[in-house]
């Protein structure tokens, strides 16, 4: 047991080195943008197992966020589990309150939708995460259309700044998310989510549950939708429905085909490259007096759908890439 | 009647208005080696795809050692111990040999999602010993020194071979084989034909063969039933099936065409 | 009663806008087996081509049946121009690609026309040119006929039946059955499926247009993301009569206007787009292939 904590911990050490340089070499424009880095991998990750492993298309990631958002801006607000000292581990336990509701969430949904298939099952999935999103607006004790304000976040203290525990936080649950979907994706279950996506009927005829694995796929990719969920809540302070529209579905959805579906290594990579392109084409505005992001993302979209049809890095993780590129320059 | 392994009683297959089965009844002792012979569209796959939970029978019911398996769902009979290969190779195809093998033991694993995610000590020892009797099954047909490569990277008689390790690692009691010999030739259908005797023993598996080719179920098979246009007109011992004025009527029939 | 009838005729309007949109995703469903999420920012960009047209032509205070015509015209034919890029320049490529390939196509060249239309037409809302002279033509008292309610009703009436005749009585017509049922067969009999495809777009693109003329002259506020929700509602229209179904779409997207209109009257406003979904949802759970549709058995 402790020996498998050893890369987890390992690794959440390594990357705290990220924050450090964040938080002394730049603006707090750029750490902000860092954090959302770690919120939209968690959620390509997520979908990940759902549309690349699994092969169910979901349209629904941001219904799951909003669940979790809400929950943990409520829960927040309302309660305080652990004394102040240990403010920073009251964060953990609203996100984990959070992912258990959105993973609730995501069994209602589930069960009955995973029934169908391809593009009925992307449409009823983004009619789930518009009813969740029309739901929020009207529950008044919600906020309705206002959303809910002045969020708590995370503390300083320990020594830390606001930012560097607030990176802390959500690097903690994207190593966390990361080692779990690669573990699951990496053993029986994962394979039998594969044949899942591989052939349903051959699959069920080798006895995998292929209605429970999808269902499975599904909970545990809510699970994590509503952490990242909570942590946008924390980090913005002010969430509202519209917050979670149709179009931060699409854009999750994006990040996972982009990267290559059923690719780990490639959501990342896409939910990094996603989140920094706009800013990086804010440049551009300034040049040309336009907002033309927006339009060079569609379109570089449509683009790499053409052209490079299963994503930047096909279903290869990135150690399969490395090797690959070995091979070849030797 | 107490040895049968597989009792099917009357079932029935209707799409529309068609009648694709009709009435069927035949029964496979334990250890035995059934073939389901029939010349095209005489509802074959029909029938596997009826017994394996893929279609529910209109009417009759499917036995296996005495429970009913009509209305399970197709994960629930193979996991009572009946399975089946594809006429038309459904191979997970873009995965590798051995993780084909390995999705079919994947029901007879104990280590649950959380041992997946804290690598403990059971699953990776549950981990390492499916691996190993995955291989040992690919060395049935000598496929395991293929396990990383792509299943549908292997030549077609490989796959053919592949889709019969995967359902044997389902531990089977009762294997339904659709077509193991379609596309080869005849000295490869000849080692395949002792290939599935052998297993049959090393296994004790019971195994039943649709096979479009009769010369060739003649030779191996103890029991045959043949279906004609969703009816069976013909049951029993080679020696029988290969005098029944019934049966080369229908064979001749469709080759006269 | 009187109030009653008054909210069947407006949803039957609202509604039958709904089928016009609706049929553009049905018989696209129907030949390519894609959502085509830029469907809803054609008939945006069919708007504003009215728009611009009508000031340009100087016609845009000059109510009339010239008006009218002439507006559809343009809108029928950029539209059905913007159709047919799209299905060149994106869609073609993509034939033999996964679903999802496509699919996020589709919702890209949508994200793509919408973003675009921001920058060309402004983010800011315009005010569509009055199509037909605003009157009650018959007065009840509570139930009143206004002109734009009938003139949508016979324009979309008209569409439906040309339509009809159009996939029932001609060649290409034909040519578009076959392509549906089974692309492959169709190509092997001598159908030149491209060019089918390519027409299927321009018929269900100026349906689009057609619809964005008669949307502009109810609610003459249209800006460039106008398509978004009207899209998706008409996209469910097509799902709950059996998406690739065109009857199913006509009667899909009546139920739809009928069923919204009566939500807002005598529930909530709030909950007029939560209907949409709920509606969807309910008619996938339980019957899949939607109202006309017919569920397929997948072959073993």
């Amino acid at each position: 047991m402790l020996k498998s904590l050893k890369a987890p911990v390992l690794s959440f050490l390594g990357f705290i080195l990220i924050g450090v340089v964040l938080e002394f070499g730049f603006s707090a424009f750029i750490q902000i943008t860092a954090l959302f880095v770690l919120v939209n991998i968690i959620l390509a990750m997520s979908l990940n197992l759902v549309n690349g492993t699994t092969g169910q298309f979901s349209l629904g990631h941001a219904g799951f966020m909003a669940v979790g958002a809400y929950v943990s801006a409520y829960s927040s607000q309302h309660w305080v589990p652990l004394p102040e000292s240990l403010g920073f581990l009251n964060f953990i336990i609203y996100a984990v309150l959070a992912g258990l509701f959105a993973a609730f969430f995501g069994f209602l949904v589930g069960q009955p939708s995973l029934r169908l298939k391809g593009d009925y099952l992307a449409i009823v999935t983004l009619g789930f995460g518009e009813i969740i999103r029309v739901a929020l607006l009207n529950m008044d004790f919600l906020g309705g259309a206002r959303g809910i304000h002045a969020i708590p976040t995370l503390p300083e203290g320990w020594g830390l700044s606001r930012f560097m525990s607030q990176y802390l936080f959500g690097l903690f649950w994207t190593v966390t998310c990361f080692f779990v979907l690669w573990r699951i994706i990496h053993s029986s279950h994962g394979r039998a989510l594969l044949s899942v996506r591989e052939d349903e009927i051959a699959a069920e005829a080798m006895g995998v549950n292929t209605t429970s694995m999808k269902v499975r796929a599904f909970v545990i990719a809510a699970f994590f939708a509503g952490v990242a969920g909570a942590m946008s809540a924390h980090y913005v302070r002010y969430i509202s429905p519209s917050s979670f529209g149709f179009l931060k579905s699409v854009d999750v959805v994006i990040m996972v085909v982009l990267g290559g579906m059923g690719s780990m290594t490639g959501a990342i990579f896409a939910a990094i490259l996603v989140t920094l392109l706009p800013e990086v084409l804010r440049g551009l505005q300034d040049l040309t007096g336009v907002d033309l992001r927006m339009v060079i993302y569609s379109l570089a979209l449509i683009l790499v759908m053409i052209l490079r049809p299963k994503g930047l890095f096909g279903e290869m993780e990135l150690p399969d890439l490395w090797r690959r590129y070995v091979r070849r320059s030797s | 009647m107490s040895d049968a392994l597989l009792e099917v009683s009357g079932i029935t297959m209707r799409f529309g208005g068609l009648k694709a089965v009709d009435n069927l009844s035949f029964t496979l002792k334990k250890g035995q080696l059934g073939g389901l012979i029939g010349p095209n569209g005489a509802g074959k796959t029909t029938v596997f795809n009826m017994l394996t939970g893929v279609y529910r029978p209109t009417h009759g019911d499917v036995k296996l050692g005495g429970r009913s398996m009509v209305g399970l769902r197709p994960y629930q009979i193979s996991h009572h111990g009946l399975t089946r290969t594809f006429q038309n190779i459904r191979l997970f195809k873009n995965l590798s040999v051995l993780n084909n093998v390995l999705i079919a033991t994947h029901q007879h694993a104990r280590t649950g999602l959380w041992a997946a995610v804290a690598r403990n000590q059971a699953f990776r020892k549950e981990d390492r010993e499916m691996r190993e009797r995955a291989l040992d099954l690919l060395k049935i047909f000598k496929l395991d020194g293929k396990a990383d490569e792509q299943a549908g990277s292997l030549p077609y008689g490989q796959q053919r071979q592949l889709e019969i390790v995967r359902a044997m690692a389902t531990q089977p009691k009762v294997i339904l084989l659709d077509e193991p010999a379609a596309g080869m030739n005849h000295s490869e259908t000849h080692s395949l034909m002792e290939t599935i005797a052998r297993i049959r023993q090393d296994f004790q598996l019971t195994v039943l063969l649709i096979e479009h080719d009769m010369k060739l179920v003649m030779g191996i098979c103890e029991n045959i039933v043949v279906l004609d246009h969703g009816v069976k007109i013909e049951e029993g011992a080679p020696e029988r099936i290969r005098s029944s004025p019934k049966v080369i009527e229908a064979y001749l029939g469709v080759e006269e065409e | 009663m009187q109030d009653f009838l008054q909210h069947v005729i407006n949803g039957l309007s609202l509604g039958s806008i709904y089928a016009l949109i609706a049929l553009g995703y049905t018989m696209v469903y129907g030949i390519l087996q894609m959502i085509n999420f830029a469907h809803s920012d054609v008939y945006m960009v069919g708007a504003f081509a009215s728009y611009y047209a009508a000031k340009w032509l100087g016609i845009e205070n000059q109510p009339g049946l010239m008006t009218l015509a002439t507006l559809l015209v343009v809108s029928m034919l950029v539209c059905s121009l913007l159709g047919l890029t799209i299905e060149r320049l994106a869609y073609r490529p993509l034939r033999k690609a996964p679903k999802l390939n496509i699919l996020i196509t589709a919702i890209g060249v949508s994200l793509f026309l919408e973003y675009t239309g921001q920058i060309v037409f402004g983010a800011d809302p315009k005010v569509f040119p009055e199509v037909v002279n605003d009157m009650v033509l018959a007065d009840f008292g509570r139930l009143q006929l206004k002109s734009s309610d009938i003139t949508v009703l016979i324009v979309s009436l008209i569409s439906m039946v040309a339509l009809q005749f159009l996939i029932h009585r001609t060649k290409v017509g034909r040519a578009m059955r076959a392509v549906s049922q089974n692309a492959a067969v169709a190509a092997m009999l001598g159908v030149n499926t491209d060019r089918i495809i390519a027409f299927t777009f321009v018929v269900g693109s100026s349906l689009a247009g057609v619809g964005s003329v008669l949307v502009g002259m109810k609610y003459p506020k249209i800006e460039p993301l106008m398509g978004m929700m009207i899209g998706l509602k008409a996209f469910v229209a097509a799902v709950l009569g059996g998406i690739g179904n065109i009857t199913g779409a006509v009667l899909g997207g009546l139920i739809m206007g009928l069923s919204e209109e009566m939500v807002v009257a005598y529930l909530s406003s709030t909950y007029r787009d939560a209907l949409a979904f709920g509606l969807l949802i309910l008619i996938l759970l339980f019957r899949p292939a939607g109202l006309l549709g017919r569920y397929q058995m997948e072959k073993v």
